[in-house]
């Protein structure tokens, strides 16, 4: 896993980039899964291994395959990141070790879960009965987050093939593909910019 | 992109009715194993996925239309919120679907139901609508990949 990401770091093709950050979620999901934490290692396999692949690929499709090498070495962010990287280690070490049973995790609201869920909520799985009931509420927002993101997709990248002609590089690649009607949406751009300078 | 190697083809079209099916499952049967909702939105969006993938992205766009997707994503939601707006007609807390049944399990059971279908509905409408809107940029879906099949292509 650990290996998967130095050489995510090296590498200039993003093809193969795209390609190995799937494969580092599919080592993160069987880390999960040995950690017994079935539903998250379902969850990163399906969206982070899978999913997110396949967008990442369909982004690749509309800029460049390979990423521009920066030539110059510059110290600053270096910096930065290895102080932050620095500081969340000496964090850890306030934490609790791994599995530790007197830990604030497992002291706090988890054992009435466990203890009073089937009684209260009924399903035999615990994840569920707290995402969908406990935590309703929150998951009602993260609901909202994905149809956030879904209609922002679509408020910037959606139009472009139907009617609105937002940026010129939409416009260019239009005429690319059909002149007949780019020139028409240009004399269109046209029509509407000497409208705007008449009023102005 | 469209591949037209056959074998990708036969595969997809035999693959894709389990890969909804086991999106199903996964849905209905989150309150005893693993899976609920979000899980079950993404595998059923990869089906779609694969299939546009495959067949390319107008083919797929005839099985799924935009307005459908645009609509399920909207419509999970509305689900969702609906639900807890239910709840508190019938006097309850938001989200408290101890009311919904009978007996408060046979609510919660209810409520877990619903609220889990309309997560699955808006993640699988927005993966959809995500990729869709993406691969339909380019001229034929996905560029990058074409150059990489026809550069396997000349070796």
């Amino acid at each position: 896993m650990t290996a998967s990401a130095f050489w995510l770091v090296r590498l200039r093709n993003l093809f193969a980039v795209v390609m190995l950050s799937g494969i580092y979620s599919l080592f993160a999901a069987a880390l999960y899964l040995v950690m017994d934490a079935v539903d998250v290692a379902f969850t990163e396999a399906a969206v982070g291994a899978g999913i997110s692949t396949v967008l990442m690929l369909s982004t690749l499709a509309l800029t460049s395959r390979t990423e521009k090498v920066h030539k110059k070495l510059s110290i600053m962010p270096l910096l930065v990141v290895f102080i932050t990287g620095g500081v969340l280690v000496y964090g850890t070490f306030d934490m609790p070790r791994y599995g530790d049973i007197n830990a604030p995790i497992h002291q706090h609201v988890a054992n009435h879960y466990i203890e009073k869920s089937a009684g209260e909520v009924g399903p035999p799985n615990i994840v569920t009965s707290i995402l969908a009931s406990y935590r309703g509420f929150d998951t009602l927002g993260e609901t909202a987050v994905v149809f956030t993101a879904a209609i922002g997709v679509l408020a910037i990248l959606g139009r472009a093939k139907g009617q609105g002609m937002s940026t010129s590089r939409v416009a260019y690649r239009r005429k690319e593909e059909n002149e007949e009607e780019s020139k028409e949406n240009d004399k269109n751009e046209k029509a509407v910019s000497d409208k705007k300078e008449t009023k102005s | 992109m469209i591949f037209k190697a056959p074998l990708l083809r036969v595969v997809t079209k035999i693959i894709v009715p389990p890969i909804i099916l086991f999106a199903l499952y996964v849905q209905f049967h989150g309150d005893f194993g693993p899976g609920g909702g979000f899980q079950a939105g993404v595998i059923m969006a990869a089906a779609f996925i694969l299939y546009g993938l495959v067949f390319g992205v107008e083919t797929a766009r005839q099985a799924i239309t935009a307005d459908v997707t645009r609509i399920v994503l909207a419509l999970g939601v509305l689900l969702f919120g609906g639900t807890g707006i239910v709840t508190m007609m019938m006097g309850a807390e938001f989200l408290d679907y101890s009311v919904l049944g009978k007996t408060p399990l046979a609510g919660q059971h209810l409520g877990i139901l619903l609220i889990e279908f309309g997560v699955g509905m808006t993640v699988a409408g927005a993966m959809v609508t995500i990729f869709f809107t993406f691969a339909g940029h380019g001229k034929d879906g996905n560029i990058a990949l074409d150059q990489e099949n026809e550069g396997e292509g000349n070796d």
